[in-house]
């Protein structure tokens, strides 16, 4: 069996943990991405509140307009205003991330789950499987599914969730197995509930709690593995405005006209950044709570 | 030993530690004063929270970050020791102040060998050289008494057993022979047998003429060693003076609440005998095996049987690895036995092969055999209230959810806490709190027994009494039968009308338990017995002198 990792294990540090404790607010660490991923939110829900121009529109005679006034951003080898596009490129970008760790938890919960509570063979079966996926980096694992379910977003988000399977549903196991040995889940045997009330009860809910940090954290991950698979060709096609497709696009004028894979690259650095503050935000809230 | 008389002593007086940062800064230890004089043994008794150890670690100066330990006197021989710095602490830790820390397995380096841990203690201050180092090392593990020292040595903390872990870590702080020698709880943790060696060691090093300063909670511990104690409470000194006057005249209250509290102090109540002789609980040639690490069939327990009447308490005594654990588990029908029988309340509970009990068809049963652990923190699901803890045993219990709230302050008042606490989460309980709950969490469904897995062994001395007091009550008041797993003979003593000892899995001696304790049979039993606090010098009369 792989050793259970708990998140303090993988995530070191609680010196600002006094912070928390001393006044009501949470500090700005957490306030400022939390900011930032509302106002993210706002522009994936309506892009038209941040931008009155059409992320599509393209004038040639602009092709190439440093940022300035006219274009905050810049525009592309088409012209297109880039901040416009990076707007829009918000709410595939969420979707992506979202959608990704959606469909990487649902997969991670039900190995988790199966290889948790199973047999002993069960077990090390799920094990196994694991470890074979676990044999792949996660790019290569989506690479591979990302060829073969085609282009367009709903693939890009299978592929990048089916990626992350593996690491998240060894956390869920171990916090499964671990949440299974635990002396309440005997105490509760001991009162005579059945299985499943103790599975729903005691077992889901306590496995799952430190998964909140996990999933937070996730989300940002899950943009960049996207973005990385579009980077390559395998998301959503040119010129649609996503962030990952956007670099792509940009690459071959890097010297030329560096804003045009810079903005977009900043947004995902961004967006990657203010979900893994906020996640340890929750990280160290929890924790302090909790035994 | 005329060398014993020229050896230093070490001298406090008026010690105070503050600790904490900021709102948490607090005095934890104010005015204590005591003298080490070599060839003496000092003890510092208190519970948890008594200053005790922060007093022990202040005369190292390992108090710690932010601690301020002032002193009117703090002396070893003509040191003063408040005035030293760091690197003069270290001249003098190990070479002239030994330090024995409480854990042996977490103070252990587990990646080294324990030769050279002691080698290392050597080197750091520069004595001799590598081989009269190594030869060092073999003398000072023969003079612990560890056997086979060349052996020994070469092994990991992990491969030596608790007894022989605390030997190491001893002759550590011994390397160097130093005149002052501290040791923090030296025998919690540690089978009875086992800590009346560590204790036979510890007189041994006392009579060559070291002056030994004791840490611990368990008055017993040093009643045996002890020539002058020193009782904290709220790092104060409620009371000190020599070990026998101490214990046999008490003058403070809180001395006499520690020594009434020692467990088997004093035995059981008489009380009249239950109005049914019903037996509710009953096993039969229990076997379990268990396949070892290294693959080999291991016994745990061999041909255990009991019979427990309603309304009465077995208790079962053994050390850690004498099966009783496994039995209380295959009593509670968590756990197959591979030959024998249980059944509870005249039906089958557990049992072999074709006389296996299914699950399902306990469970209906369940709640009226209730359990109560060691831990009883990890034995709750740590994001539920009191409330909700509760709430759920009434609900297996079949308690309809419309009485549960004023089931809750029933079960609460019965096990003697305020309303209040069923909002609370356990982790904002007190040890004995946490224990409270859990005694009520077994009563909820008016259970016939309860199978408690040494309840009281996590809790302090004082807090024990009082838990140990609450399960009489209630035994009295429902007619519950105990099934009571315990290492602690005393405790046994104190709850228990039958008692069964078992060694290495099986039953070695049974039988009422004064008649056990009055005249043991086996080795163990007989070393067992000498262990207990009630035959140690000096609280035999205050026991039987206290008022019920």
């Amino acid at each position: 069996m792989t050793s259970p990792m708990t998140l303090s294990d993988a995530l070191p540090g609680r010196a600002i943990a006094s912070h928390i404790r001393i006044g009501r607010l949470p500090p700005a660490s957490a306030v400022i991405p939390c900011l930032f991923l509302v106002l993210l939110i706002l522009a994936a829900i309506e892009p038209r509140l941040f931008t009155a121009a059409n992320p599509l529109a393209i004038a040639p005679r602009e092709a190439f307009q440093p940022p300035g006034p006219a274009h905050l951003f810049g525009t592309d080898q088409s012209g297109r205003d880039i901040f416009t596009r990076v707007i829009y490129g918000a709410r595939q970008s969420l979707l992506l991330g979202v959608g990704a760790v959606a469909v990487s938890m649902t997969l991670a919960i039900a190995l988790g789950l199966i290889g948790g509570l199973g047999g002993r063979i069960t077990q090390r079966a799920v094990g196994w499987t694991l470890d074979v996926l676990f044999s792949f980096p996660t790019l290569i694992l989506a690479l591979l599914f990302a060829s073969h379910l085609g282009n367009g977003i709903g693939p890009l988000i299978i592929a990048t969730g089916i990626g992350n399977v593996p690491g998240y549903a060894r956390m869920v196991l171990g916090q499964v197995v671990s949440a299974r040995h635990a002396g309440y889940v005997e105490a509760a045997r001991a009162l005579g509930h059945s299985p499943a009330r103790i599975i729903r009860r005691h077992i889901l809910p306590n496995a799952m709690r430190p998964l909140i940090v996990t999933v937070t954290m996730g989300i940002g991950q899950a943009i960049v593995w996207s973005s990385a698979l579009s980077f390559l060709g395998l998301g959503a096609k040119p010129p649609a405005a996503e962030w990952g497709t956007m670099l792509s696009m940009g690459r071959d004028f890097v010297q030329r006209a560096w804003w045009v894979t810079f903005f977009p690259g900043l947004f995902i650095v961004l967006t990657t950044l203010s979900t893994t503050m906020v996640g340890r935000y929750l990280q160290r809230r929890l924790e302090g709570r909790l035994p | 030993m005329t060398e014993a008389t020229v050896r230093p002593a070490l001298v406090v007086e008026g010690l105070a530690v503050t600790l904490g940062r900021g709102v948490h800064r607090r005095r934890v230890v104010s005015d204590v004063s005591f003298t080490v004089a070599p060839g003496k043994a000092v003890a510092l008794v208190g519970e948890s929270g008594s200053g005790k150890s922060v007093t022990a670690r202040s005369l190292v100066g390992l108090a710690g970050d932010g601690a301020d330990v002032t002193a009117r006197a703090l002396r070893y021989g003509n040191i003063d020791l408040s005035a030293l710095d760091e690197r003069a602490w270290r001249r003098l830790r190990g070479k002239d102040i030994g330090f024995v820390l409480q854990d042996a397995l977490v103070s252990l380096d587990p990646l080294r060998v324990v030769g050279d841990e002691i080698a290392e203690a050597l080197a750091a201050h520069g004595w001799g050289t590598a081989a009269s180092r190594k030869r060092r090392v073999l003398e000072l593990l023969d003079s612990v008494g560890i056997p086979e020292p060349e052996l020994r040595a070469r092994q990991r903390p992990d491969q030596l057993s608790g007894g022989l872990r605390q030997r190491a870590l001893i002759a550590t702080a011994l390397a160097l022979d130093p005149p002052i020698l501290i040791a923090d709880e030296p025998t919690t943790a540690l089978d009875t047998t086992v800590q009346a060696q560590i204790l036979a060691l510890l007189e041994t090093i006392k009579q060559r003429g070291t002056g030994l300063l004791i840490i611990s909670h368990d008055l017993a511990v040093v009643s045996r060693i002890a020539d002058e104690v020193v009782v904290l409470n709220h790092g104060e000194a409620m009371e000190q003076g020599p070990t026998a006057e101490v214990l046999s005249r008490p003058r403070h209250a809180y001395t006499r609440l520690l020594i009434n509290s020692v467990p088997g102090a004093r035995p059981r109540k008489p009380r009249a005998a239950p109005a049914t002789t019903e037996t509710v609980l009953e096993a039969d040639g229990l076997v379990k095996s268990y396949v070892g690490p290294d693959g080999v069939d291991r016994v745990a327990v061999d041909d255990v049987g009991f019979a427990l009447k309603a309304g009465r308490t077995i208790g079962i005594v053994g050390e850690s690895g004498s099966g009783k654990s496994t039995t209380a588990r295959i009593a509670l029908g968590l756990l197959d036995p591979d030959h024998g029988a249980v059944r509870f309340d005249g039906a089958p509970w557990a049992g072999s092969g074709e006389a296996r009990v299914r699950e399902r068809d306990r469970r209906r049963q369940r709640p009226h055999l209730g359990v109560v652990y060691q831990d009883p923190l990890s034995s709750f699901d740590p994001r539920w209230t009191v409330a909700e803890i509760l709430g759920d045993a009434l609900d297996a219990g079949g308690v309809p959810a419309a009485e549960h709230a004023t089931r809750i302050g029933e079960l609460l008042e019965r096990v003697r806490l305020p309303v209040e606490t069923a909002g609370r989460r356990p982790l904002q309980l007190s040890g004995g709190q946490r224990q409270r709950i859990a005694i009520a969490r077994s009563l909820a469904a008016s259970p016939k027994v309860i199978v408690c897995d040494e309840p009281v062994s996590a809790l302090d001395v004082s807090v024990q009494a009082q838990v140990l007091e609450l399960l009489d009550e209630l035994q009295r008041e429902t007619g519950v039968a105990y099934l009571f797993i315990s290492h602690d003979l005393g405790v046994i003593r104190q709850v228990s009308d039958e008692v069964l000892v078992m060694f290495g899995g099986r039953v070695v001696e049974r039988g009422p338990t004064e008649e056990v304790l009055g005249n043991p049979q086996h080795l163990f039993t007989q070393k067992l017995v000498a262990a207990i606090p009630a035959h140690v010098a000096g609280l035999d009369a205050v026991g039987a002198s206290l008022p019920g």
